[in-house]
This record gives C-alpha cells, structure tokens and sequence, in this order.
C-alpha cells in the first residue's frame, strides 16, 4: 500500500504540493489526471524518493519514503517507474535493457536474469525484439521496453509518469493495450495520464489535480462521467 | 630581467603578427580550398584534398623544417619569419578548409528555399540567410585556431625567429637565468592568448546579438 | 667518401626505427596517461560544485594557454635545477601527459555532461546506487559519444610529440635533424618523417571523421 499524507513539496518559492493526501491499496489502479503544472508528476517522483518533500509523510508499505534511515535504493526496487521520455539505455540490446537492473541491484546471476528479463520482454510484446538497440525501435516499442525493464525487478508498485505524453497518436494504443494488461493482472498502479478514455476504463479511481491539491478523487467512471466539482468539470470539457 | 621587458615584449609583437598574418592568409586560402572541393572540379579537387590531408596529419615542427631546411636545399631561403609564417598559413589553411565546409554543410537547405521563396535572389540568399548562419557557426573553430597559431608560432625559437620564445631563448643565453625567463615568457603566452578570447567574445557579442550558439 | 658529410645508407635504418619507436613509446604513454587522467579529472569536473570546478577548470587552462615547448623547456631546466634526477624520455612524458590530460579532462567532461539526467534518473528509479548508474550507464555513453573527440585529441598528440626533442628525447624528428646535419640531405629525409606521421595519422583521422559522421545520424 501506497499512502501519501499531507506531502508539501516546493521549488524555491513555487510550491507545486500543497497538502496532498492519497491511499493506494494493493491491487488499485489509479489515474492522475489535471493541467500541467498542476503538481501531479511531482507527485510520482516524491513517491519514488527522486525529489524530497518539504513536510508530510510518504509510507510504501509502512516505511516511510523520506526518513534519513530509508535506504532508498532498496525502496525503489519496489516501486517500477516509467517515464514520457523514454529512456532507454541508448548504448545496450533490449535484452540488456532489461536484464541489467536485476543483474547487479539484484544480484542475480547472469542466467536468471536474462531468464526474467525475456519474460517481461514477451509479457509487453517484445519477444522477437531480444538483439535490437533501442534506437532502432518506434516510440511506442521503446516505452514497452522501459515497461518490461521496469517489470523485470518485480515491483510491487508501477508508477507511470504521462507514458504516452511523448509518442505519436498512432503508437499510444499499444502502450495503453500494455498498461491495461497490467492492470488486470492485478498490479497496484498510479498513471498519471491525458488519456481519459484509458482513465475511465481501466482504473478503478481517478484524481483531478489542480494546482498543487487534489480538487476530487473518486470512482473512475463517476468523476470522469459525472465529476462533481466545477474545477474538474471546467478541465474535463476542455480535454473531452 | 625588467630591464629586458621592452625585448619580451617586442617579441610579443612579432609572436602576434605573424599569427594574425597567418590567420588572415589562412582564412583566404581557406576559402578558396573550401570552394573547391565543394565543386568537385577535378584536378583542383585533388591538390585541395592533399593539402588539407597534409596539413592536419604532419607535425608543425615538420611543415617549419620543411619551410626552413627542406625548401633550404632546393635553394630557396626562408628567413625564419617567413618560414614560420608560410608553416602557420598552409597548416591554418588546412584545417579551416575543413571547418568552412563543415559550417557551409550544417545549414539545412530548406534555409536557402526558404529564402528563395521570398522572392531573395540566390546572392540575396546567402548575403542575408546563409553566411551570418555560417559565421556564427564557424566563429568558435576559428578562435580556436587563432588561438592554436599563436602557441605554435612558439616554435620559432627552433630556427632562430625572433618572437617571444626566440626572444626569450636569447635572453637567456646571455644571462643564464633560464627558468625565470621563460617563466615571463608562459605568463606572457598565457595573457596573450586570454586576451585574444577575450576580445573574441566581445567582438561575438557584437556580432551575434542574442542568439543560440 | 672521406668527407665530414656522408650519405645515407641502409645501416642508418636502425638509427631512424629507433627514433620511429621512441616517438611512438611516448606518444602510447602520454595518450594512455592524459586519458586516464582526463577521464577522472573530467568527471570531477562534471560532478564537483563551483569552487573546484574554476579551480580546477584555471589550473588545466594553464597548461592550454602555454605552448607546449615553453613547458617543455621549463620543466627539464626545472629539472636539471635539481641535479638531473629524470631522463629526458621520463620528463617529457610527464609534460606530454599533463598536456594531454588537460584537454583530454574538457573532452571527457563535455562526454559526461550529454548523458541526460532523465536517462540517471531512470537507472536511479530502477534501483540502482549513484556509483552504478555512473559505472553502467553515464560512462559507457559518454566515453562513447566522445570518441572522436578523443581520437583528435589523441592524433595531435601523435603530432606534438615531435616537440620533445628539444630536451633532447631522441624521437623521430630528432633522429632525423642529427642525419640531416651529417648528411646534408634535408629534403629526402624531412619527406620521410613527414610520410611517416602522416601514414598514422591519416588512417586514423580517416576513421574519426567516419565515425563523427555515423554517430551525427
């Protein structure tokens, strides 16, 4: 279980997180959706203990994400993070990619991490994919990649920061084809998305960030179908 | 020692004349090497292309005993100032051969359409469009280079030119006071060379008014 | 032939193979040394705060700012100040190294600097330590990205060490100057070091300028 608890974050004088609280039970999908700048991938990098916060509480799994004694390189195992840039390692094959991480943060041996590695790498639709440089790949394979790359250290957590913010109308499908497999495979997830569609339909709640606080947060369906705040009603016929 | 500045200083001069000359000279050959090897015209082409090759993989100390010695015992005597200027041009030649046609090709063509299609002749076009393009492009390699004949032109002290190093060679024969001469001689290197980057920006902030690099 | 001033001739080879191998020992040992050097001190740079960063970025512009044989003299008269403790193949190789290092470090730093923060934010999320991230994923992309840069530095190098024979290193340059003043025959021998530089550093310019245009794609 995710919980954030009253987290304030600021850069200098911006404060991007003014008090935001959430409760992400095991198995849940939730959606993150508002304007940019809203403070809503911020958010998913304080998760990760990528930036600090100013105050609050961040717990996964009942440790605390902040506290001086976290290691936080262990903590981020747990929590797989994908990102709109792609990110891909430019100078290694998919394979690679995908079998580096749990080869020297878990230690695995080289056979079982290219064992779990290919898994993964099929599990996203890349299994014919092994030898190709990511270079040589569309958008859309590439964030599947950093999927399965994220995948292959068993995370019990995704964190999925705008996928597809960065992929061409044609690819985003896929990646969402990919993500929905996830989410009925039962990982917990946060997405923050444009994708409205996706986040109606496969997440179970879904938040509408506005400037730094969550206006609304409820079922999916409901908040996106029938939202009841005007803030979230004023953004949703913007983007719908 | 102070009593000798105005000789250092002197050798100063020369150490910066020679390099401006071959600067000069080297951006005119340059530009007409550039030229053509971007046409392509054959025979010319070719002595372009040894050129340029010969210039960026032989040492400088080579190309100045060249100058000196080499053409020496075809009979035709280089003072030690033009032997060193004549090495600094064919070698500034060659490499800003290389960085003029680099600059030239990074401009997209769509630039040239582009200006083309508001109605700019083709002279109009490069005027205006293509060279200030260039030359912002080109500006930096070329300081650098300015830069690079200025230490080169230091090995002058090997065949008895008097610019700074020379200078200070000689003074120090007469003296024997090696190490602080020549100490005098790398500040004064060192404050050359800054203030020739230094007036470079000052003259590129003039030149190109705010804009990328 | 009873004069002061003989010919060249075939027993003069070894002489010049010598000169041939000593401007290659050097060249191997300041390239090898600037480096290594380069690789550290440019991370450094790239990593450290302000203050160590113009400091060391002053110190290295020294010896950019110099000209090599202005360095090279100081130093072995520096030397020579204190009693000869260091041939000349020693000294020059430390003056050559230091040089290379010093624009060996800017290549490197900039190799550095281009690996994105999100690709190390990414290897970060993954779990790996700062010092993985460093070793698996910022030093095998930006080594490789500077390649060329490398290679051009590494080439003048090459090129520069040619000026170690003013304190007396026997390299090839300074093999030949020692023929041509027993021989008096300038042009043929100067025409054969020149061919010499040039059939290394041809090659290998070749090769930089292909792989500058493959990695620009």
């Amino acid at each position: 279980m995710i919980s954030v608890q009253n987290v304030h974050k600021s850069f200098g004088d911006l404060e991007v997180l003014k008090g935001v609280s959430l409760d992400v039970p095991n198995g849940e999908v939730v959606s993150v959706i508002g304007g940019s700048g809203s403070g809503k991938s911020t958010l998913l990098y304080c998760i990760n203990a990528i930036e600090s916060i100013n105050s609050g509480r961040i717990l996964v799994d009942d440790v605390d994400v902040h506290s001086k004694s976290t290691n936080k390189d262990k903590l981020r195992q747990k929590l797989g993070m994908v990102f709109q840039q792609f990110n891909a390692f430019p100078h290694m094959s998919v394979l690679e990619n995908a079998a580096l991480a749990p080869r020297i943060v878990k230690k695995m041996s080289r056979e079982e991490a290219i064992e779990i590695a290919k898994k993964e790498l099929e599990h996203v639709g890349l299994g014919d994919k092994f030898d190709v440089y990511p270079t040589r790949m569309s958008g859309g394979q590439q964030q599947r990649l950093a999927i399965a790359r994220a995948l292959a250290m068993k995370p019990d957590f995704m964190l999925l920061d705008e996928v597809t913010s960065a992929l061409d109308p044609e690819l985003v499908g896929e990646v969402l084809d990919t993500l929905r497999l996830l989410a009925e495979e039962g990982m917990t997830m946060i997405c923050v998305t444009h994708e409205m569609g996706f986040a109606r339909d496969v997440s179970d709640r879904v938040a509408y960030f506005h400037q730094g606080v969550i206006a609304e947060i409820g079922d999916a369906k409901q908040v996106i179908g029938d939202p009841q705040n005007p803030l979230t009603q004023k953004f949703l016929s913007k983007v719908l | 020692m102070f009593q000798k500045m105005p000789e250092l200083l002197n050798g100063v001069f020369v150490t910066f004349h020679v390099s401006v000359l071959a600067m000069l000279i080297g951006v005119v050959i340059a530009i007409l090497l550039a030229i053509t090897k971007m046409n392509n015209s054959k025979p010319f082409c070719y002595v372009a292309t040894v050129w340029v090759e010969i210039a960026r993989n032989t040492p400088a100390l080579f190309q100045i005993y060249m100058a000196y010695f080499g053409l020496g015992a075809l009979g035709i005597h280089l003072s030690p100032y033009v032997a060193v200027l004549s090495a600094l041009v064919f070698i500034n030649a060659g490499y800003l051969t290389e960085t003029f046609r680099g600059g030239f090709s990074s401009i997209p063509d769509t630039q040239f359409r582009a200006s083309r299609s508001l109605g700019m002749s083709s002279v109009q076009a490069y005027r205006y469009i293509i060279l200030p393009q260039m030359l912002r492009r080109i500006y930096h390699p070329m300081t650098n280079q300015f830069v690079w004949s200025i230490l080169m032109s230091s090995l002058g002290i090997l065949v008895g030119m008097s610019e700074l190093s020379g200078t200070t060679q000689k003074l120090q024969s007469q003296s024997f006071r090696t190490l602080e001469f020549f100490i005098v001689a790398a500040v004064l290197y060192f404050v050359l060379t800054k203030l020739v980057l230094f007036g470079a920006s000052l003259l590129s902030r003039r030149l190109f008014k705010g804009d990328i690099g | 032939m009873n004069s002061l001033f003989t010919p060249l001739s075939w027993s003069d080879t070894g002489y010049i193979l010598t000169g041939v191998w000593n401007t290659v020992t050097i060249s191997v040992v300041a390239i090898v040394i600037g480096t290594l050097l380069g690789i550290l001190v440019g991370f450094l740079r790239a990593e450290s705060n302000r203050f160590v960063n113009v400091l060391l970025g002053g110190i290295l512009d020294v010896f950019r700012s110099v000209p090599l044989i202005i360095q090279l003299i100081l130093f072995s008269t520096f030397v020579g100040a204190i009693g000869h403790p260091l041939g000349p193949f020693v000294a020059g190789s430390i003056v050559l190294s230091i040089y290379t290092m010093a624009f060996m470090t800017e290549v490197f730093r900039g190799g550095f600097e281009g690996v994105s923060q999100s690709l190390q934010t990414a290897a970060r999320s993954l779990g790996m330590t700062y010092w993985q991230t460093v070793y698996h994923i910022r030093f095998p992309i930006g080594l490789r990205a500077v390649l060329p840069s490398w290679l051009g530095v590494a080439l003048s190098v090459i090129k520069d060490s040619a000026l170690v024979s003013v304190i007396g290193y026997m390299e090839l340059l300074r093999t030949s100057e020692q023929l041509i003043s027993r021989t008096q025959q300038p042009l043929m021998i100067l025409i054969g070091v020149g061919l010499f530089y040039f059939i290394i550093s041809y090659p290998l310019s070749y090769y930089g300028r292909r792989l500058e245009r493959k990695m620009a794609l």
